[in-house]
């Protein structure tokens, strides 16, 4: 069924290059327009409710490429997937594609083939996970803060203390990977995200163990999150800020706080595997992404920021116009930081082995 | 003679497919939990630890807590499903198949959606807690003990994995039990009557004693499954009530990538569970021989 879409889709558009081509050039062009429609495809992997999927419907029907769409929980959980599954475009954050590149497992892109690489914010460049830039196109980026519900506690929070707070007993939700759960620990006790000083590190898994000792969460979780801050099932969660604005939508009581101890700022990139099969469609897909318009869409979609600094200028209009009201410029905020609130924010530098190590068996530790 | 060449024939698909599926991986398992992690291969240098199975000492609590919750499951299994079993197989034939449709209907509909209703109706503002918020049942129970309650905490308790096991696996120990009990010869309840025994007798020395092969095997389809699960316990636990599955899961698809640890996990947990399931069943055996002694 999709093919005969597909190709229906590739026969209109021939059919749009047919009214506009020289006669000569006619056969041409739609038989290339027939081939391609047949069996190109590319396996994208990426986190969950992470992208406008109209937009896969709009790729497939643009280039004729058939998108296989998975999605997978955590940095952590997409490395293990990739032990046994082959993607094409992996949506990994900083910490994480650090890591990939050092075990050689990207491929370098060849940003001939994605032009809009070009439209991608200075700021969003070199970073530290890939400083010269050979592995990487910036997808989204934000901050992970706490969420937490208005109505259900007494005053406003401002630092992360409220996450291990037995005050909040069962009301908390810890956010169900060891990067993030460990890094708030950490933020907490004044230390870097990036320390490699084990004693800190056990220091911060001793502050979550105890908290979940004195029964303060209510669950570990990923994007079950939604559900229960949605619901007042609960009232304190950390989590991404972008996530937070699609509860917002459904919960008003729900507030967002970057905390005074600072918090995690990510940048979320896509990048092409090494075995990747499909690195031409892999290419396409992420020029596709990339473009002003796309962004545009799924930034309104996703609520994450894009790195795309003609999406990030033309977000306020494009919203006025497409809803009639204008945007809220403190939510805008939430979702794009500004640069003062970066500045207290630290990213996920990619950890030695041996700590990497020693955060998967403080984490099963903490779990069990 | 033709009909002897044929079936090994036959059996060349499923041996075929045991082999694949079945062995192979459980060598795979065997492999890796002797593997070194660091090694990486089990016949390199280094290759071969114990380390692995060392290491399971500090996970203790996750094995006790695990075997604990899906012994709780199925004895409440046996419980509510034998006298389930045992009046569904006394009734009309018609009562039987509409009992049997109801028995299999959830089993129609996703395993996941199915308990992850259940978060829906445990959850701080589920059903139960806004029916008895809308009765008055909290304002009534702080009225008399001087409590502070504003909810009931049900989910992330050992009682709601336990529940979420038993309202999935339940039908397989009625269900057994149930063709069991349908089978039994009614000449020998007859005979026992015609020598004098009342009913709880027949029942307590004929009935439930031919039964047992049907509680044996309605056991161990709902303790196997329920001791391995993880994703019960991660729906119902809210991740803070980890189990074997879950220990093992983590280890594979998880936050933490061993396999080599998630190996030897999955291997003792086998073995204990053949053993749990070799000692009743010899157990089984044991009070059926001496019963019919």
């Amino acid at each position: 069924m999709k093919k005969q879409i597909v190709l229906a889709f590739t026969s209109a558009l021939a059919l749009g290059l047919l009214s506009s081509c020289a006669m000569e050039e006619v056969p041409e062009g739609s038989q290339s327009a027939v081939q391609t429609g047949g069996n190109r495809v590319v396996n994208v992997c990426s986190w969950g409710e992470y992208i406008d999927p109209s937009l896969i419907d709009q790729f497939e029907a643009e280039t004729g490429i058939t998108v296989n769409y998975t999605t997978a929980e955590s940095n952590e959980a997409l490395y293990s997937k990739l032990q046994g599954t082959n993607y094409d475009v992996i949506c990994p954050s900083d910490y994480m594609i650090s890591q990939l590149i050092e075990e050689g497992k990207l491929a370098e892109l060849n940003y001939d083939n994605i032009p809009n690489y070009a439209l991608i914010d200075e700021r969003f460049k070199n970073l530290s996970f890939d400083p010269d830039n050979k592995y990487t196109v910036p997808y989204t980026w934000g901050t992970l803060g706490l969420i937490y519900n208005s109505a259900m506690v007494s005053e406003p929070i401002t630092s992360w203390d409220a996450m291990f707070d037995p005050q909040y007993a069962g009301d908390v939700l810890m956010i169900k990977n060891s990067r993030d759960a460990i890094g708030i620990a950490l933020l907490d006790l004044g230390y870097s995200l990036n320390t490699t000083n084990e004693a800190e590190i056990q220091e911060a898994y001793e502050k979550l163990a105890e908290a979940k000792e004195a029964g303060v969460y209510q669950g570990f979780v990923m994007d079950e999150v939604f559900q229960k801050l949605e619901g007042g099932n609960a009232a304190i969660g950390a989590y991404y800020a972008g996530d937070y604005l699609t509860m917002l939508e459904n919960n008003p009581d729900l507030k967002y706080v970057v905390p005074e101890e600072g918090a995690n700022y990510f940048v979320d990139a896509m990048c092409v595997l090494k075995d990747a099969q499909n690195k031409d469609e892999a290419e396409a897909w992420i020029n596709f992404m990339a473009s002003t318009e796309v962004s545009l869409k799924n930034m309104d979609y996703i609520w994450y920021a894009s790195p795309n600094t003609e999406a990030l200028e033309q977000y306020p209009t494009y919203y006025e116009e497409t809803y009639g009201e204008p945007l809220d410029m403190e939510l805008y905020e939430i979702m794009a930081a500004p640069s003062d609130v970066l500045e207290n924010c630290e990213s996920y530098l990619v950890s030695p082995l041996e700590i990497r190590t020693l955060y998967n068996d403080l984490w099963t530790d903490l779990l069990s | 003679m033709k009909k002897r060449n044929r079936l090994p024939l036959f059996a060349v698909p499923y041996v075929g497919w045991m082999a694949l599926f079945v062995v192979a991986p459980i060598l795979m398992v065997v492999l890796y939990a002797f593997t070194n992690a660091q090694a990486g291969f089990l016949f390199s240098p280094d290759g071969f630890t114990l380390d692995n199975f060392a290491r399971m000492g500090s996970y203790a609590p996750v094995f006790l807590r695990s075997f604990q919750l899906a012994i709780v499951a199925t004895l409440v299994c046996v419980l509510i499903g034998y006298p389930v079993a045992y009046f569904m197989a006394r009734e009309g034939e018609q009562f039987q198949k509409m009992a049997m449709v109801i028995i299999m209907l959830p089993m129609w509909m996703n395993f996941l959606l199915r308990t992850y209703s259940w978060i829906a109706i445990l959850d701080r503002n589920g059903f139960i807690n806004q029916f008895c918020r809308a009765i008055g049942l909290f304002d009534l129970i702080n009225g008399i003990f001087g409590t502070n309650l504003e909810y009931f905490q049900m989910l992330g308790t050992p009682g709601a994995v336990v529940l979420g096991m038993v309202y999935n696996y339940l039908p397989f120990m009625i269900l057994p039990i149930y063709s069991v009990i349908l089978k039994l010869d009614h000449s020998l309840l007859e005979a026992a009557r015609d020598l004098g025994a009342d009913s709880v007798s027949v029942f307590r020395r004929v009935i439930f004693p031919l039964s047992l092969p049907g509680i044996l095997s309605g056991v161990t389809m709902v303790f196997v499954p329920s001791v391995s699960t993880f994703a019960i316990s991660q729906m119902m636990g809210g991740g803070t009530q980890m189990m074997l599955g879950d220990l093992i899961e983590l280890q594979f698809l998880g936050g933490a990538y061993n396999p080599y640890l998630g190996s030897a996990i999955a291997l003792v947990m086998m073995v204990i569970v053949v053993i749990c399931m070799y000692v009743m069943n010899r157990f089984g055996e044991g009070e059926e021989e001496a019963v019919m002694l």
